[in-house]
């Protein structure tokens, strides 16, 4: 093993750098800039049963170190995904990518997952729980241990990959909700998805974003996703994937410090399209600087 | 796309509030009249996206005007100082659609990219006829940098101290076989109800990246989603959706 690899359940990466859902769409607008190849994998734009075209624009908002996003999950749907783009990525990417999906009822992310479930080109389903529950009043599934559990256990039923759940963190207790999902089968846990946020236009003494509100990422939320991906990896036993504000191979190394075993980056990419592979090639060094020999190593050094 | 690094070689003002970049660096990304940069600003999040009036192999120039905290910073830096910028961005216009005489219509900063524009069309031996609408006479920029081209001018003005008063739709010359535009959104419906002919509209959006990679500038199109950064900002008349 390289001293940058990892292994997350139970399949290697070359490194733990990991672009975000959502940031990275489905790759290839990327690989037109470098070989993708250099990643541990990617998260790929978050996909549903049926094509969305997500909440109206403006759907951006900038904040002080971070930004506000309202897209609302645009995507073609799954079958589409699986016709159009996933051929598309498999000539740019070569290695096995993380399938983000989304679902507005159980059924809904059981029948997503099973249809990725039969592609080899998936290595793990990442299962966004930040969603709403139309059965459920509009809640979203990840603030309700019962319901994020249910959903875990329906997904679980219909694959035999590793199942990642990607965890919101506007919740009270973000530790009950891991422990849930893990006790239902879940392989792993990621977190953090966007915390939600607001921004007023003082021009329009509007709500920049249509929608009013929409989820805040980028450099501002690193101290509140180190805070909570320390937590979860203290009080869960599978493998957690820190993120939230990932900007540099010192954040990369605090996140894998706090208990990390791999790390998404998301908003860096859409302000320097280069930044993961910026992140991996710096990596070594930072390493060398903290005496660091092998990043497996380290993960979860903070008690 | 690519990120380059360009040097500033003048910023000057063309008006109280609108300001001409001239910047020194890659140009190679760029193919068309009509696609856009994203510049990053020190102590700002996001990216700005401007358009690209026109550019050679040394360099490019934008025009921008001052709106916010990101314009302001521009407006206030100095040849030598350098940027980052994302370049070759979006589709641009295409000029392989328009017939032999094509109308340019621009709004206020929507002026810009059609600069460019013209001076391609003119390169393809075609007439053109250009009608840049401002909202008083002390916005007027450009007017004779187009004409220096060899197009036809008109401008109009909505107080009416300058060219003729009202809006460009009030000053459509009669004859033409296509149209090109760029400006605010409510000028752009009136295009759309003031033509007869088919053309192309150029749109703005809030972006998250420019670059396709984060669906934050999406719309709806008769041919399905489009994100204004990739497969825009410039659509087809017959494939735009007026939200009413
Ligand atoms: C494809 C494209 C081409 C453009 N070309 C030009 C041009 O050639 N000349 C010119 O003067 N302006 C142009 N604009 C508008 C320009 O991007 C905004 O005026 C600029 O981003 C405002 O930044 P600010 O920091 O001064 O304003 P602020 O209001 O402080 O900006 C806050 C945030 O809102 C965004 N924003 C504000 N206004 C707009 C807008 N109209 N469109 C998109 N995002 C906006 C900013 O990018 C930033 O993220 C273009 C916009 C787009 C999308
Ligand atoms: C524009 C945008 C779109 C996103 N879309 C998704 C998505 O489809 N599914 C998902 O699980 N997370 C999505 N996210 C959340 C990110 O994957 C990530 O969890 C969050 O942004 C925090 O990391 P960051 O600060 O590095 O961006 C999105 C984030 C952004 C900024
Ligand atoms: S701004 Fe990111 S896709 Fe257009």
């Amino acid at each position: 093993m390289g001293k940058l690899s990892v292994e997350l359940c139970g399949i290697p990466l070359d490194n733990p750098i990991i672009p975000a859902s959502g940031t990275f769409g489905y790759g290839y607008e990327f690989a037109e800039l470098y070989d993708i190849n250099c990643l541990g994998t990617f998260s790929f734009k978050g996909t549903t049963l049926h094509p969305r075209f997500g909440n109206p624009t403006p759907r951006i908002a900038e904040c002080t170190a971070g930004m506000i996003n309202a897209v609302g999950l645009q995507n073609p749907g799954v079958d589409a995904v699986i016709a159009e783009e996933l051929p598309k990525l498999a000539k740019v990417f070569h290695k096995p990518v993380m399938a983000n999906v989304s679902g507005f009822s159980v059924e809904e992310y059981a029948e997503t997952c099973k249809k990725l479930d039969e592609l080899s080109q998936v290595g793990w389903l990442e299962v966004n729980v930040s969603c709403p529950n139309v059965h459920g009043g509009g809640m979203s599934f990840g603030v309700d241990p019962v319901a994020a559990a249910s959903v875990v256990k329906a997904v679980k039923a219909v694959t035999t990959k590793p199942v990642i759940v990607k965890l919101s963190p506007n919740v009270t207790d973000i530790v009950a909700i891991a422990k849930a999902c893990e006790d239902a089968g879940a392989d792993g846990i990621s977190l953090i998805n966007t915390l939600l946020g607001m921004r007023i236009d003082l021009r329009t003494r509007k709500p920049i974003i249509a929608n009013k509100m929409g989820g805040f990422s980028g450099p501002a939320i690193f101290p509140v996703a180190l805070r909570m991906v320390y937590q979860v990896a203290h009080a869960v036993s599978i493998p957690v994937i820190g993120m939230g504000g990932v900007q540099s191979s010192e954040d990369v190394i605090e996140m894998m410090l706090a208990g990390a075993t791999a790390v998404e980056v998301g908003t860096a990419n859409l302000i320097d399209p280069f930044a993961c592979k910026k992140i991996i090639d710096d990596l070594p060094r930072v390493m060398q600087r903290y005496h660091i020999a092998s990043l497996a190593d380290i993960i979860k050094g903070v008690d | 796309m690519k990120q380059c690094i360009f040097t500033i070689e003048k910023n000057i003002a063309l008006t109280e509030s609108v300001f001409e970049m001239r910047l020194l660096g890659d140009t190679s990304a760029f193919s068309r009249p009509g696609q856009f940069l994203n510049i990053r600003l020190e102590g700002l999040f996001l990216r700005r996206p401007i358009s690209v009036c026109d550019y050679d192999e040394n360099g490019l120039t934008i025009v921008y005007k001052v709106v916010g905290m990101g314009t302001a910073q521009l407006s206030r830096m100095h040849p030598g100082e350098t940027l980052d910028l994302l370049t070759g961005l979006g589709n641009g216009y295409d000029t392989a659609k328009c017939g032999d005489h094509a109308l340019l219509l621009g709004g206020g900063v929507g002026v810009p990219p059609l600069y460019g524009l013209c001076k391609t069309l003119i390169a393809e031996g075609k007439q053109v006829s250009v009608v840049l609408g401002f909202n008083t006479k002390e916005e007027v920029f450009y007017e004779n940098e187009f004409r220096a081209l060899g197009a036809d001018v008109t401008v109009t003005t909505v107080d009416g101290l300058y060219g003729i008063k009202g809006f460009v739709t009030d000053a459509l010359p009669e004859r033409y076989d296509y149209f090109f535009t760029c400006g605010p959104e409510p000028m752009l419906k009136a295009v759309d109800k003031a033509t007869a002919t088919s053309g192309q509209f150029s749109f703005e959006e809030r972006m998250g990246c420019g670059f396709g990679a984060c669906m934050g500038c999406s719309c709806k199109t008769v041919t399905g989603f489009k994100r204004i950064c990739k497969d825009g900002p410039v659509l087809e008349k017959e494939e735009i959706l007026w939200e009413s």
